[in-house]
């Protein structure tokens, strides 16, 4: 594979990409776990899949889309999802969860429903929802590194206003933070990394890359830094080692990714067991 | 009466939810280096009168100052500490250290895009020696006991420090035994600190003889003066206070120092 690396382009943006989301993806992910939000990152895949299938619709129909990268489209409307939700849990102050399922199924309800206008879509679809290592072009690798570099500054430079937000919105807003406004630079955030994330491990498996490194280093970490630190390891090793296990056996690496990241999560929780029985 | 003398003044205050008062005509003001006691039944409108001091609403009618500053124009929100009912607002699965939790209450005067430095860390491990917690900085705050938790959480208060220190309920949650000791430490704070403290309870026996001031509130405000002349009313003026049927329970003064009142 190494030798692959070298030669491949297409190997080299899938590995790349790969590197770049497993830290990304975690790292919004902590945040997302701790704020109990983990199923709005379900929701906007599903609103992306609707952006990326209006894309490849456009592109069959027009000549004019022929050119137009489907990731546009489908961070367009994830953003434009997570804004929608925003919008929704204001006006259902009380079932705040109920946004979730309404964007999820809107999301999907519109999504094939552009499916099924363009009278299919050829394997191109298929990459899409199940992630692919041959679909990663150098045009993807850069938007997506672009969009990694600007997540993680902001996460930087807002560490202590997120941590705080995240910890006790209450207290957040008490202390004057703007709790508002940082929330919609989060979900926009969260957007738009499930946009890029999408490539490699597919619409349908985003949201575990960014639950299940964390599930697993929450079991044991001591602190926030500590468990954003285990979750990017986590997703690190589940990426690559997934990416590297799908090229040679041949196997769906989105698939293969999570699979790697739930036996992280095993060992974890049995780990963590066998410790605490030890210790009595 | 100079303004400058006084932390908090509220004037002829009205606070409506869904066309009902909650609160009705409320004058209040805390003097520097005071230590307040706010008491009165559930749902008399205890946890509003902070909301709104606090600015997290807004009343319909009526005037707050704090430090002499009106409410809406008032940007110096790290003089006031506040430490909430910790029960409803926290979630003991987050993986937080001790160190991590008291940290983040310099999240406000440090401001936008500044990290911690060297002098702030002394300051955060002084916070949490100064509740009695120094053993316990790298412990995950889900495991301590209650008690622990909320002096964490003053911790996390004082760590700005604060000229005013706001607590809801802090004893809730907090076994019998450490109650005692937990209101010595608030006392500490304000006598040796100089910190304005200003506590809302329901527990009426317990504070009168630590505090310096009480007011008693149930929708308006019914008492609004010193402890020593809290002290001289007796069990039926606090009934009367309350505007209906109070009971004061006394418990077993082994492990409990006065009463209760309960609605």
């Amino acid at each position: 594979m190494i030798s692959g690396l070298l030669q491949y382009e297409f190997l080299q943006n899938a590995f790349l990409t790969g590197m770049i989301i497993g830290v990304i993806a975690p790292l919004l992910g902590v945040f997302i776990v701790v704020r109990r939000l983990s199923l709005i990152a379900d929701a906007l895949s599903h609103v992306t899949l609707a952006g990326i299938a209006a894309s490849l619709l456009l592109e069959k129909k027009f000549m004019i889309f022929s050119g137009l990268n489907p990731l546009y489209m489908g961070m367009a409307f994830s953003v434009g999802g997570s804004l929608f939700i925003e919008k929704l849990r204001t006006v259902y102050k009380h079932y705040q969860e109920l946004a979730i399922p309404i964007i999820l199924s809107g999301g999907i309800g519109l999504g094939v429903i552009f499916i099924s206008l363009a009278d299919g879509f050829n394997t191109d679809l298929f990459s899409y929802l199940f992630g692919s290592v041959s679909a990663v072009s150098r045009a993807d690798l850069w938007t997506i590194l672009i969009i990694s570099i600007l997540v993680i500054a902001l996460v930087v430079l807002l560490y202590k206003e997120l941590f705080l937000l995240s910890f006790d919105e209450e207290y957040a807003r008490a202390t004057g933070i703007a709790a508002k406004t940082l929330h919609f630079i989060f979900i926009i955030m969260v957007a738009l990394v499930i946009a890029a994330s999408m490539r490699i491990v597919g619409i349908l498996l985003v949201s575990s890359l960014m639950t299940l490194p964390v599930a697993a280093s929450i079991r044991f970490a001591k602190g926030f830094k500590q468990t954003i630190f285990f979750s990017i390891l986590f997703g690190e090793v589940s990426v690559l080692g997934g990416l590297f296990l799908s090229y040679y056996l041949d196997l769906a690496p989105g698939g293969t990714i999570v699979m790697i990241a739930v036996l992280i999560l095993v060992l974890a929780i049995w780990l963590k067991k066998r410790a605490a029985t030890r210790s009595i | 009466m100079d303004t400058n003398d006084y932390i908090v003044q509220v004037q002829d205050l009205y606070y409506r939810y869904d066309k009902e008062n909650v609160l009705e005509n409320i004058n209040l003001s805390i003097k520097k280096g005071s230590f307040l006691a706010i008491v009165g039944p559930n749902g008399s409108g205890k946890s509003t009168l902070l909301k709104l001091m606090l600015g997290l609403i807004k009343p319909q009618q009526g005037l707050i100052r704090l430090f002499g500053q009106d409410i809406n124009k008032f940007k110096e929100q790290h003089k006031i500490g506040f430490v909430s009912q910790k029960a409803n607002s926290f979630n003991t699965g987050f993986p937080a250290t001790v160190f991590e939790v008291v940290a983040s209450g310099l999240t406000k005067k440090l401001g936008l895009f500044n990290f911690l430095r060297k002098t702030d860390h002394v300051k955060i491990k002084q916070a949490i020696e100064s509740v009695g917690m120094g053993k316990f900085l790298d412990r995950n705050i889900g495991e301590l006991s209650g008690g622990q938790q909320q002096r964490v959480f003053i911790a996390r208060a004082l760590v700005s420090e604060p000229e005013l220190l706001i607590l809801d309920e802090p004893t809730v949650g907090v076994d019998v035994q450490n109650v005692n000791s937990f209101y010595g430490m608030l006392e500490t704070l304000n006598k040796e600190k100089g910190i304005t403290l200003l506590l809302v309870t329901h527990d009426i026996g317990t504070i009168s003889e630590k505090v310096t001031n009480v007011a008693c509130l149930n929708k308006n405000m019914h008492f609004h003066g010193s402890a020593e002349e809290f002290e001289q009313l007796k069990i039926n003026d606090v009934s009367e206070i309350y505007g209906h049927d109070v009971h004061v329970l006394t418990h077993d003064h082994h492990h409990h120092g006065g009463g209760h009142l309960h609605d």
